[in-house]
């Protein structure tokens, strides 16, 4: 028997995990598709200028989303993309959400303008609700950002966080783990002394394992057909860490399960939101990132609260 | 039946702050008491909070620390997500439970997670993070006002009172409903003032519920020192001495955190 075939033999034996939703708490909003101003080497699902596969969602379908997730209680809303600033109306859109819930924005922080930002600054005074900024930064300096997003991102990047903190804003900076685990605290304290010479003075900072998927599976290696997450690990795990347990989100193709997965034909659950809060069974090598990582995508304060 | 309850939570061993809560809680005509769990925690001698909530009669609902302790389990299930954040949740937690009795241990594994009472016509739930998750943090800032009229028709609540964040907050609702976090006696709310704070609640006769959060003066400065003694982080300390909070920061949304000095 050759290995390919034990694989699939060990695969036929164990089913995928299946998760239901037990409350929409989530709703991802994949606001610019795939289309994005840079095109990073680790992007897991090969966000570009050139990557069209999934377009914007105009203001009026955010809108008829919104209300359509009011009756479901839905408690936090996120954009993403692609890069959501290069949205004509990505502005709009976020002081619309904020009359609804709080509104978070995961940007490369790149092309930030001060227009933008006293204009959300204002609504966010306004609203009940928090705004919350994520910016993507990949090292704590340009040796080691800049080879994974692209030539001069560091520096631009710096000066959208200190725009950022101009405006009273409190940047969430996201990194992905491209360094060794063990250099966590020391590559953190890094980041901390750099994110403080910009004007960040109390710098909020969230690590990210990879995804190895998109072009991220080209930069090291995706996954082996063996990560998967089977019936038998879900038994007695804590469904709630799982992102597809709470979350759904919509792209202008429908509501696909999680923002991770939504190049994989089987994410798309539905047109409606209601349609899309169906069981999902995890079949992807993404999935067991999520199941060892947990809460991978949502913000620090939702906690990671069991039930 | 009552027509007037205080609510507190997150005692967190500050049985300084929880003797003066429930003097001013008689003080105020409160007919019954009731705490909302996370007796131990970030404070010094945690056995010493036990005798003066039976002493009062407090009616006690279990925490997730509370069930932690109880349950001498590894950690808090505080559901912070940050290391930061753990890191001083951990040192707290291993203090907590190297220091509460077995007796005392017993007693947290027997309390109910939740608690439903009538206050005139209303129908309260009073419950630790949420009605649906014992460590839910509902901030005012992050929780929807429809996200929280589903928690009440889904649970059949007038009033949802909770605790868990630390920082009391209020929101009517739909058809008369309300919810309330009724705030912490362990540590200042991150506002550069000293005092804790509780909750009162009324059925006014003239219809309606009332509510109002007191503010409660406490000796501070022995239940910092008593916290240096038993050796306690000092960042723990300045909490107590300033108002602000100095740890378990990341788990703060931005409109929340940015109230704060760090």
């Amino acid at each position: 028997m050759t290995s390919a075939s034990s694989i699939s033999a060990w695969h036929a034996s164990s089913p995928p995990g299946e998760v239901p939703i037990s409350h929409l708490d989530d709703l991802w909003f994949q606001v610019t598709g795939t289309l994005c101003n840079l095109s990073c080497r680790h992007c897991f699902i090969s966000c570009s200028p050139k990557n069209d596969a999934f377009g914007y969602l105009s203001l009026d379908e955010v809108r008829r989303r919104l209300e359509e997730s009011l009756p479901l209680g839905v408690k936090e809303y996120y954009y993403t993309g692609g890069e959501p600033f290069l949205h004509p109306d990505m502005t709009a859109i976020l002081c619309e959400t904020l009359r609804y819930g709080p509104a978070t924005v995961l940007t490369n922080g790149t092309i930030c303008k001060h227009e933008w930002l006293e204009t959300l600054a204002r609504a966010e005074a306004a609203s009940l609700y928090s705004l919350e900024f994520r910016v993507s930064l990949d090292g704590f300096s340009p040796e080691t950002n800049d080879p994974i997003r692209g030539e001069g991102t560091f520096e631009r990047a710096m000066r959208g966080v200190a725009m950022l903190v101009e405006h009273g804003f409190l940047p969430i900076i996201t990194a992905a783990r491209t360094w060794n685990d063990a250099r966590d605290a020391s590559v953190v304290a890094a980041f901390v002394e750099t994110l403080k010479s910009v004007g960040y003075k109390r710098p909020r900072i969230k690590i990210l394992p990879t995804l190895r998927l998109g072009a991220e599976s080209t930069r090291t290696h995706g996954y082996a057909d063996d990560e998967r997450v089977t019936r038998e690990m879900m038994a007695g795990f804590d469904a709630t860490q799982l992102i597809c347990e709470h979350s759904r989100t919509v792209t202008d193709r429908g509501v696909c399960v999680c923002p991770i997965l939504i190049e994989s034909p089987d994410a798309r659950l539905g047109d409606t939101l209601s349609e899309s809060l169906r069981p999902y069974e995890m079949r992807h090598g993404a999935c067991s990132t999520c199941y060892q990582h947990g809460a991978i995508c949502s913000n620090p304060s939702r906690g990671n609260g069991a039930r | 039946m009552a027509t007037r309850i205080a609510c507190f939570g997150g005692v967190y061993s500050n049985y300084l702050a929880l003797g003066a809560a429930i003097r001013s809680a008689r003080d105020r005509g409160a007919e019954a008491i009731y705490c909302l769990g996370d007796l131990g925690a970030f404070g010094p001698h945690p056995d010493r909070a036990f005798p003066i909530l039976r002493e009062a009669g407090v009616h006690c609902i279990q925490g997730n620390y509370d069930h932690s302790v109880g349950h001498e389990l590894d950690d808090c299930r505080c559901g912070y997500t940050d290391p930061r954040d753990n890191y001083f949740a951990q040192i707290s937690f291993d203090y907590t439970l190297a220091n509460t009795s077995a007796a005392n241990r017993r007693w947290l594994q027997s309390l109910p997670p939740q608690m439903r009472l009538q206050l005139g016509p209303a129908k309260l739930l009073l419950c630790h993070g949420s009605p649906r998750k014992v460590n839910e943090f509902l901030w005012e800032s992050t929780t929807p006002t429809h996200f929280l009229d589903k928690l009440a028709d889904d649970h059949a609540a007038d009033l949802i009172l909770a605790t868990h964040t630390g920082i009391h907050w209020q929101r009517q609702l739909a058809r008369g409903r309300s919810f309330v976090n009724v705030g912490a006696l362990g540590r200042p709310e991150n506002d550069g003032r000293t005092n804790v704070w509780y909750t009162l609640v009324e059925h006014s006769p003239s219809g309606g519920l009332l509510v109002d959060f007191v503010p409660v003066e406490y000796d501070h400065l022995r239940l910092a020192r008593e916290m240096a003694a038993e050796r306690l982080p000092d960042e723990f300390q300045q909490t107590i001495l300033t108002g602000w909070w100095t740890t378990c920061l990341e788990v703060l949304p931005s409109k929340e955190r940015r109230r704060g000095r760090f």
